[in-house]
């Protein structure tokens, strides 16, 4: 599952910042390939991330996010050593996950 | 019909069985994001009554080379964000994300979006029952939805 997501979690002052690059086409249904066809939407819809368990955070995307998702969000009261887990959804079903412990800036 | 009811009720029951505190959505709003008018997506998100608001800063460029990666940052000052939403005016479907915030998590965000043409991105906040928005012109070079 690690080669779908890249993340790193900083602790910096009180904030931890959380970056996550994950993998995947985000097509929106909407391309034609080469040779006319359309290209089956095929986008990530949910994304979830937790904190030791507990869920900080929900996304809902639609097919304007770009391919290869980026995402940066900040968490209050992480320790050096927690764990942050993402999780995601597409619109076929796939899914994908990946976990970072924090550390120090 | 009754089968999907079924399965409905299931994941929102397993939904707040795993999030007692904040309830989170888990649903994806299909109306919401297949609205290819801003208000009509707005109004499937059941945001009304926005109130302009300088407590809120998007960061993005001024001119975007290649609309299929433009990077925008939203951050709220607003006391007690819920949620940021992200709407792009001028794209096929203007909602791009709906960002929901528990606790510990700070309301603020990066993303990387798809922008077709030249638009108003608009980032709308959810605090308590209000409703706060700010917007930022990005002017596209090349069509990122092509």
């Amino acid at each position: 599952m690690a080669e779908n997501m890249r993340m790193r979690a900083q602790l910096k002052g009180d904030t931890t910042e959380v970056k996550v690059l994950m993998t995947h086409p985000m097509e929106t249904g909407r391309r034609k390939s080469d040779s006319g066809d359309v290209i089956p939407a095929n986008f990530i819809q949910l994304v979830s991330a937790s904190l030791n368990g507990n869920q900080v955070l929900e996304a809902q995307w639609g097919t304007g996010i770009s391919k290869n998702p980026y995402l940066t969000f900040h968490l209050r009261g992480a320790k050096v050593g927690d764990i942050v887990r993402v999780n995601w959804t597409d619109n076929q079903g796939k899914t994908g996950v990946g976990e970072i412990a924090v550390t120090l800036a | 019909m009754q089968r999907r009811k079924f399965i409905k009720a299931l994941f929102a029951a397993s939904a707040l069985a795993l999030v007692p505190i904040k309830a989170f959505a888990a649903m994806w709003n299909t109306p919401a994001f297949q609205a290819t008018k801003l208000q009509e997506a707005m109004a499937a998100l059941q945001i009304s009554n926005v109130t302009l608001s300088n407590d809120i800063q998007i960061i993005a460029p001024d001119k975007a080379e290649n609309g299929a990666v433009v990077q925008i940052e939203v951050m709220s000052r607003i006391p007690n964000t819920e949620s940021i939403t992200i709407f792009v005016e001028n794209n096929p479907t203007a909602l791009i994300a709906n960002f929901l915030f528990g606790e510990g998590a700070e309301g603020f965000v990066v993303t990387r979006i798809k922008m077709a043409e030249t638009s108003d991105v608009l980032a709308v906040i959810k605090s308590g029952n209000r409703y706060f928005s700010a917007k930022k012109r990005v002017e596209v070079l090349e069509n990122g939805c092509g």
